[in-house]
């Protein structure tokens, strides 16, 4: 990077103010060549990046859904006060809004949005829309509404219905930490059986800590051997290390499916050689994925820890076990240490990875082994509840986000590098 | 490489490119099924059959059901596929909420020749088939006889495979918890009921292994995981045509139809509907079940069938005790409500 | 290593520490070595021992159009990503370490950003964003999202083989009168070619393998290897699964053999 440091002018003209501002002229040329150089793939990567993210993480609090296709009654519920059932006004706008909705097949998308709020709304909106559709109310008031149903008389539909009213709404990102708003306007732990995610974020990062540990107890020694192996022998160990790293994710996965069934080759070789008596469970259950997860991050903790230890000279080692250390001591004391940054980088990095991990958990664990990825996708293709994946995929990109600071904070001090 | 070569190659990329993006203009007519032995058979008794008599080109894909999937095309103004097979309560969701297109009955035929079950404002219901138990009669001698059987883990130590869903397990646990068949859906109408199935379902997690594909169970009984597992009947049938010795247990099996559909929106509609007509053709359809055991609908098509192969059908009298119905108008109210709430609980 | 007068305890340190390594490096190289064998199994059983020696599950392979389309569009997709990438990597690295300017740190942050955002976020936010702009289930959606994908290991490698460029050498170049693609391709390219190899084959790579995107945003013609595999594993491994593994860690091989020789040639330099 030495390079960009402007030319300092030679003795004896440094007075010369045309040759300074020629320099200054020219260091501006280059700073504008580089931002040009830059900029294609700067404006690529914001346009088909950055910006689609932002889009995305948007969703989260946005709140079209009774704006667009409940343009009346947003704005008549607006001057209840919340005391008591809406009045006429209200009621008669909501019931032409239904039909309306209804005709338009996009009452569905009312019946989805209110039912995240309360469970069983779904159902109440399409009745009375369906009904109000078939025949319209004459006096489209509270009996109208409750002859088509008597959940009507509820007040806390009707406070659902004001809180779905905003353009923004904090409901999904407080879902993401199982808090909710409740009809007084206080914000309120979501009941016990509905509490999720929370306890999926905490899953999360004691999967990613028990397989990142779990790297670094075996990654540890074998960086060791790899760096300290004689030539003829490191070139084919560090294949064994290259090869998994470069071999397609799909093929590592399917390869432990076949290995971790209930009659596969490790339960068949642990049962020949009587260490147990029964098949273990590993396929789609929590062994599964701490295998999956850390066959695939072992070599991103393996390669800096070798790039480390390729670069520590023997002689502090040796020079403490010459002056009377015992070699454990030196191991612990004076080469441990001096291959910290590898550790933590290593460490880090499989932590962020495992983190976001979501093919290898999804198709190797069972439902109580997934994490958070697994719910954003499971949010966005399963339920087509998109604010809620957008919520969650914000918690996780938050995570991530804080954990790369530590990771970039950690290499640029040490200078470690990847591959 | 000289500057030359640089600036073709960047040219043939860009038309590379261009002709990928013209080339997304004519799709062809995409077909899809559930894939594994029971799309094997849809392709050679109806996929290629249809190429070979019309010319057009068919490109298959395979699904696990929902309606999800296809939300998302229509919302996402995506959409890929043409005609597919759905089961009945998302049929019926699905028309309701304009993602399914109508159904052009005058290319079908009369509606009155086929059964009633089989006959909707957007689908035409293809077969029926069954979900039963199963178990590999090489491993167990004494195998499950009805769903209390299947709940009885001090007799039959294992996992058990189900179907991840709400739909068809909490049926399945009233039974196991001594509900008669034809009062499961009044049971499960109360909140109490519900409550019912899942705490009889708790019972059994931890013992469970949820499927998601068809092809699943009758792998997972091959290779061990499970013991004894909810199955397709047809997946079943035709593992054993290779040779397996699988069980089926036909006591409190529930049975439904599925039906072809088209998703609304589709380039190809025309030739969807065609499709459509002729997997419903009676010609057609009776070669289905000597493929895979489910039942037909078409009413001459199963009047053609062979009594050989009408015993091994859902449908057969003697499949039929404690058989359960599922019932749609059931599911249409309460599937989306009961799915959340059941993958928070599978979650736990 | 170990000293000739070291004590027993330390001797038993020491060779479990040895052994606890060897077993780590078989836990890494055993699926792979495990799944190439079944490939050639004569019977559909994935399990050990074998039944005998057969080639019918490559015919399968070679002769299924579901296979050949995705191999197709897995080549095609991930060829198109990789030399966009490559491009547009190689002229940010460039310029990043052509000139220092404020804001440089974050917008390498931002370069980077696709490698570092975990991807089933950055799948979710492309297939919205194609949703409006009608490029699901289009190849060219497919080739930018790899694109973007790929672009941060260009900008990586390039930048990493560019400290050791020095640049008055383009100076020395443009002095003499050529122009600055001559400048380019006549002086820079060769020098700093294999970190651009290097760079184009993690990007050819990266989309070789990227899985989730396609999930989301592909439709059933755009099925590329990885996506069919999904569906494979999801549904039942089939010994087609096998073959396709098997000649998918040849592929590896190549691109290990490929990497270590540019990686031995830039050292030369």
């Amino acid at each position: 990077m030495d390079q960009t440091a402007p030319i300092t002018a030679p003795e004896g003209i440094a007075d010369d103010i045309s040759l300074k501002v020629k320099l200054r002229r020219a260091e501006r040329k280059r700073k504008l060549h580089a931002m040009a150089l830059i900029a294609p793939l700067f404006i690529f990567t914001l346009s088909i990046f950055i910006i689609p993210i932002g889009l995305m993480l948007w969703r989260s609090v946005d709140n079209p859904e009774l704006i667009t296709y409940m343009p009346r009654t947003v704005i008549e519920i607006q001057n209840w006060s919340g005391e008591g059932l809406p009045d006429d006004v209200v009621l008669g706008a909501m019931a032409l809004d239904l039909r309306e909705a209804y005709k338009a097949k996009k009452v569905a998308m009312v019946g989805k949005r209110l039912n995240y709020d309360v469970s069983g709304m779904r159902s109440l909106i399409m009745r009375t829309a369906r009904k109000f559709n078939r025949q319209f109310p004459d006096q489209p008031n509270l009996d109208a509404f409750l002859k088509a149903d008597k959940r009507w008389s509820d007040v806390k539909y009707w406070h659902a219905i004001k809180r779905a009213s905003d353009s923004m709404t904090p409901f999904y990102i407080l879902a993401s930490i199982d808090r909710q708003v409740i009809d007084n306007g206080e914000i309120e732990r979501v009941p016990e059986n509905q509490a999720i995610y929370v306890n999926i974020f905490w899953r999360t990062l004691w999967i990613a800590g028990i397989v990142t540990l779990s790297c670094l107890l075996i990654g540890f020694p074998v960086a060791y051997l790899l760096a300290n192996a004689p030539a003829k022998w490191a070139n084919p160990l560090m294949i064994c290390v290259l090869l998994p790293f470069w071999t397609s994710l799909m093929v590592r996965t399917s390869a432990w499916v076949v290995l971790l069934q209930k009659n596969g080759l490790i339960n068949s070789t642990l049962q020949g050689v009587g260490v147990i008596d029964d098949p273990l469970t590993l396929l789609f259950a929590r062994p599964g994925v701490y295998i999956g997860l850390v066959h695939i991050l072992l070599p991103f903790v393996i390669l800096p820890l070798y790039s480390v230890m390729k670069s520590i000279s023997p002689i502090y080692v040796r020079a403490a076990e010459s002056l009377g250390a015992h070699p454990a001591v030196a191991f612990i004391r004076v080469y441990l240490p001096q291959t910290l940054p590898g550790i933590g980088a290593g460490g880090i990095l499989a932590f962020i990875l495992a983190v976001g991990y979501y093919i290898t958990p999804a198709l190797i664990g069972g439902p109580k082994d997934q994490m958070l990825s697994y719910f954003i996708a499971y949010h966005a293709d399963s339920t087509l509840n998109w604010g809620m994946a957008s919520a969650l995929g914000m918690m996780l990109l938050a995570t991530t986000m804080i954990l790369f600071s530590i990771y970039n904070r950690l290499t640029n001090a040490t200078g470690v590098k990847m591959g | 490489m000289s500057f030359r070569n640089v600036v073709l190659s960047v040219a043939a990329l860009g038309a590379v490119l261009g002709t990928a993006t013209v080339g997304a203009h004519a799709r062809d007519l995409t077909v899809v099924g559930w894939g594994g032995a029971a799309q094997d058979v849809l392709r050679s008794v109806y996929f290629e059959p249809y190429t070979k008599a019309s010319g057009n080109a068919l490109v298959e894909d395979s699904y696990n059901g929902g309606l999800a999937k296809i939300k998302a095309m229509v919302d996402t103004k995506t959409v890929t596929w043409d005609a597919f097979l759905i089961e009945a309560p998302e049929l019926l969701r699905g028309c309701e909420n304009g993602l399914l297109e109508p159904l052009d009955w005058n290319k079908i035929g009369a509606k009155s020749g086929f059964i009633d079950a089989a006959v909707s404002e957007c689908g035409v219901g293809s077969y029926v088939w069954s979900m039963v138990i199963s178990y590999d009669g090489d491993v167990l001698k004494d195998g499950p006889k009805n769903w209390a059987d299947f709940w009885d883990v001090k007799k039959t130590p294992g996992k058990r495979g189900l179907r991840k869903g709400a739909k068809f397990n909490l049926e399945i646990a009233l039974m196991a918890d001594g509900v008669a068949a034809d009062k499961v859906y009044e049971v499960l109408a109360t909140p109490e009921g519900i409550e019912r199935a899942f705490a009889k379902l708790n019972e059994l997690k931890p013992n469970i292994q949820w499927w998601e594909s068809g092809s699943q169970p009758a792998e997972w009984l091959a290779s061990g995981d499970v013991v004894m597992t909810v199955a397709y009947n047809g997946r079943i049938t035709n593992a054993n045509k290779e040779g397996k010795n699988f069980k089926i247990s036909w006591d409190g099996q529930i049975y439904a139809v599925d039906s072809w559909a088209v998703v609304v929106g589709s380039s190809n509609k025309t030739k969807a509907m065609d499709f459509v007509a002729f997997a419903s053709a009676s010609e057609n359809q009776v070669k289905y079940p000597l493929g895979i055991p489910y039942g037909v609908t078409n009413k001459r098509a199963i009047a053609a069938l062979p009594a050989s192969v009408g015993a091994q059908l859902p449908t057969a009298k003697a499949n039929l005790v404690n058989a359960l119905n599922s019932d749609t108008e059931f599911w249409i109210d309460f599937e989306e409500e009961l799915n959340e709430r059941f993958n928070s609980w599978a979650a736990k | 290593m170990l000293q000739p007068y070291a004590s027993t305890g330390l001797k038993i340190w020491h060779y479990t520490f040895l052994v606890i390594a060897g077993l780590g490096l078989v836990f890494l190289i055993l699926p792979i070595l495990v799944i190439i064998p079944l490939s050639f199994n004569s019977t559909s059983f994935l399990s050990y021992p074998l039944t005998g020696f057969s080639l019918r599950w490559y015919e399968e392979v070679f002769s299924s159009a579901v296979w050949g389309l995705a191999i197709k569009n897995s080549l095609l997709i991930g060829s198109a990503s990789a030399f966009l990438a490559t491009v547009l990597g190689t002229m940010a690295a460039m310029g990043l370490t052509r000139a220092n300017f404020r804001g440089k740190a974050v917008v390498n942050a931002m370069l980077i950003s696709p490698m570092i955002v975990p991807v089933i976020i950055s799948a979710l936010g492309l297939y919205f964003f194609f949703a409006e702009v009608g490029l699901n289930a289009t190849y060219t959606g497919l080739i930018l999202a790899h694109t973007a994908l790929g672009a941060p290991f260009v900008v990586i490698t390039v930048t990493a083989t560019l400290q050791g460029f020095d640049h008055n050498l383009m100076r020395a170049a443009s002095s003499l009168g050529a122009n600055p693609w001559t400048v380019f391709f006549a002086v820079v390219l060769p020098l700093i070619l294999p970190g651009v190899v290097s760079g184009a084959l993690f990007a050819f790579a990266t989309s070789f393998d990227e899985v989730v995107v396609v999930l989301f945003s592909a439709g059933p013609e755009q099925r590329t290897l990885p996506r069919q595999m999904f569906d494979g594993i999801k549904e039942n491994i089939t010994p087609a699964i096998t073959v396709v593994a098997t000649l998918l860690i040849m592929f590896a091989l190549a691109m290990l053999g490929m990497l270590e020789y540019l990686r031995r040639r830039n050292e030369r330099l």
